[in-house]
């Protein structure tokens, strides 16, 4: 253990949320996180009763099924320490909606309000919570451009943490992203209900990242980066498109999103 | 102006595939964003200010009739009349009513909304009255009988080529070879044009940023000067605003005009802000003989209480619009009502219901930039998020579309079988793709692969591969 945070006393139990776009189009950013987050000191469990935050239906209008899955989500997690999710997106699901969508239950309300004062995005939390400035022994040689996904940033202040580290990572030039700060366009079900309003959006932030000269995007969020990496590689487009997590955890033997073995 | 909000999705397509809209939104977004951007940096208490601004408007709502009252009671004192008008149709009787009674010929008109809202001018002009747009982009967009595409900049979605073309067209007599190539060229056009216009007019007719409680006030804050010409030289002032547009004392009024403009232009200040009055007093220079202020309510008072109460705190700085990715792509006229942009998504459903507008909560990635900018912090997402709940509820979504939502749901309440059907995806989509690492075509998923590709899962899915035992290597150590 190398990390600042492991000097301290009782290892807090984090429970990994690892939401239904890593299980199953990325479990690599899913064991990443595990790596991240014992590397900071804390030990992981993976609640099996898991599956979904419950988001596509808070966001289509079906209160009563997220309702149903926040409890669920609930209960799974509440024995933890920490919920930790490598999605600023399902993090602030849990962290500021469960306690709206339960706020007039008397029993899950509180419960809600709880749990959601305990869970993190992933890699703020090994900065804000864990105390991590650097990643010791990563190393990339290459130019990276990041995009800072819509919830982390302004649902849960994500901005300076990911940058933090990425800058420790050996090798690795960070080039900012013109517009870093605007949707890919990917909005969940608005991708596919409004497909050519995504794909506009998704348009630009491929070609702000092309303007970069960056070899690499990464993000925090698997629904950006699957959408990105799609659009890159149906225009093709030579960036490569990973989870800022793999990185990080220097996972990054395997292919990258969207690319062939 | 008929809505087209039900036709969204088509309104968009259109929208995407024209060329000179794209240009003219690519100029927009830059100028409105940095503008602010900057405005906002030179002000250490903008929070602060942001949070009394809210302040003021939630006391407004919840005390609606009596301020209203207080205002009205002022205005007659002060020598003017109060209309109210409960829907459109009452709105656009009184103002007719009001030119019939002065023996109007021609009217002239200062930019409002609500005055669109409300169709006011065909109406005008269908009862015999010549009634001229006096704000610029307003002016433009009469010429070409084309609604706003923007609340405080409506003729945003066009060059400057279209609207030569379009002065060149209305003003009879233009020497064709006098240049109107620069924006200096068509303002002057247009001002000669209007200070005709101004002069011969018996109506002016504006609309109103405020509504002063304490002073029976209207006040409207402008760039160009058009809206003093227009209500201080015809002999009939008509003032038409929307109930929520009352605010207590003047000091209200100066805390919001300080989050006003920077929020729009970025302005610390508009060029002209102007406070009427009640009509001239005796021994008073100049004004209208007559002031009247038409109270327009056409659905707002019926969100009082609601979810969406809160659209009523907008002050129309078009920070939200200026700010949106949806509006910088598709512009304001997809939208297919007079306010665009997250605002008007928020807005729209509540004054033409969800059958006509369900579409426009429903186009936005709650990318929350809206709600981050808003000076009176609308919590806008959340109001669309709303919408989208009376939407479910009322099984107005495709039928398609529900289905799968419920099945996905049944399914995540399941997670041993949610496991195995995730592993059977992953299983799927990895045959199809693995290969490239990508599907091109997906049945089913058009509204993704007609755009993108698909990027197929890596193998296993993560629970496979915990469940077999897989871990990362040990802690401190990198793959």
């Amino acid at each position: 253990m190398t990390d600042a945070a492991s000097g301290r006393g009782t290892r807090p139990r984090v429970g990994l949320f690892v939401t239904c776009l890593v299980d199953l189009f990325r479990p690599t950013v899913g064991f990443a996180a595990i790596a991240l987050l014992e590397r900071s000191g804390c030990t992981v469990a993976v609640p099996e009763v898991q599956t979904c935050c419950g988001q596509p239906a808070y966001n289509s209008g079906d209160r009563a099924d997220a309702a149903d899955l926040a409890r669920r989500v609930i209960e799974a997690f509440e024995p933890y320490d920490y919920v930790v999710a490598p999605s600023g997106s399902c993090a602030g699901m849990i962290r500021l909606h469960y306690p709206e969508l339960l706020a007039d239950d008397p029993d899950w309300g509180e419960r809600a309000r709880r749990l959601a004062a305990r869970t993190y995005e992933l890699v703020s939390f090994l900065v804000d919570v864990r105390g991590m400035t650097r990643v010791d022994g990563a190393r990339l040689a290459a130019t990276v451009t990041y995009h800072d996904s819509c919830s982390g940033l302004r649902e849960l202040g994500v901005k300076e943490q990911p940058r933090t580290l990425l800058h420790s990572v050996e090798g690795l030039i960070l080039k900012e992203l013109p517009d870093a700060e605007i949707c890919c366009g990917f909005g969940g079900t608005f991708c596919v209900k409004y497909p050519e309003i995504s794909n506009r959006m998704v348009a630009d932030k491929a070609a702000a990242a092309a303007s970069t000269g960056a070899e690499l995007l990464l993000a925090g969020d698997m629904g950006c980066l699957l959408n990105i990496a799609g659009k890159m590689k149906r225009d093709g487009m030579a960036v490569e498109v990973r989870h800022v997590a793999e990185v990080l955890a220097g996972m990054t033997d395997g292919p990258a999103i969207g690319e062939g073995r | 102006m008929q809505p087209t909000a039900h036709a969204f999705p088509e309104n968009a397509r259109a929208a995407l595939a024209d060329a000179r809209l794209r240009k003219a939104l690519g100029t927009m977004k830059s100028g409105f964003q940095g503008n602010r951007a900057a405005a906002i940096a030179r002000m250490p208490e903008w929070e602060e200010l942001r949070e009394e601004g809210r302040r003021i408007k939630d006391h407004v709502l919840a005390h609606l009739d009596v301020y209203l009252e207080r205002f009205e009671a002022r205005v007659v004192a002060n020598g003017g009349h109060v209309h109210w008008a409960r829907t459109a149709a009452e709105a656009r009787e009184a103002v007719l009513a009001i030119c019939r009674q002065a023996g109007a010929r021609s009217v002239t008109k200062g930019k409002s909304m609500v005055t669109e809202e409300i169709g006011l001018t065909p109406f005008l002009e269908q009862h015999g009255l010549q009634t001229v747009e006096t704000d610029l982009g307003e002016y433009i967009i009469q010429l070409r009988r084309e609604p706003p595409s923007h609340i405080i900049a409506p003729a945003v979605h066009l060059t400057r080529d279209q609207v030569a073309e379009s002065f060149r067209r209305a003003h009879g007599g233009l020497d064709p070879g006098r240049p109107l190539e620069e924006a200096r060229d068509l303002t002057d056009e247009a001002r000669a044009v209007l200070r005709r216009k101004f002069l011969e007019a018996d109506v002016g007719i504006t609309g109103a940023n405020f509504l002063v409680a304490e002073t029976g006030s209207t006040v409207i804050v402008t760039n160009e000067g058009n809206g003093d010409l227009t209500q201080s030289l015809p002999r009939v002032h008509v003032v038409v605003a929307s109930l929520e547009k009352v605010v207590p004392t003047l000091e209200d009024v100066s805390t919001i005009l300080r989050l006003l403009a920077r929020s729009a232009t970025g302005q610390e200040f508009t060029s002209y802000t102007t406070f009427s009055t009640g009509p001239r007093r005796p021994g008073d220079p100049d004004g209208p003989e007559e002031f009247h202020v038409v109270l327009v309510d056409n659905g707002r008072s019926a969100l009082l209480g609601t979810e969406s109460q809160e659209v009523l705190r907008c002050i129309r700085c078009s920070a939200c619009i200026n700010h949106c990715p949806i509006y910088a792509a598709v512009g304001g006229h997809a939208y297919g009502w007079i306010v665009p942009g997250p605002i008007g998504a928020a807005l729209t459903p509540g004054l033409l219901g969800l059958e006509e507008a369900r579409h426009l909560p429903n186009a936005s990635t709650f990318c929350g930039r809206c709600e981050a900018v808003c000076p009176m912090k609308i919590p806008l997402p959340k109001i669309m998020r709303h919408w989208r709940e009376k939407e479910h509820a009322a099984a107005l979504s495709p039928t398609s579309y529900r289905y799968g939502l419920g099945a996905w749901a049944w399914l995540a309440r399941r997670p041993s079988l949610y496991r195995t059907g995730a592993a059977l995806a992953a299983r799927l989509l990895g045959r199809l793709g693995r290969d490239r690492g990508r599907l091109v075509r997906l049945p089913f998923a058009d509204g993704w692969t007609d755009w993108r590709d698909l990027p197929a899962p890596e193998g296993k899915t993560f629970f496979q591969l915990y469940a077999e035992g897989r871990r990362p290597n040990s802690p401190g150590d990198v793959r």
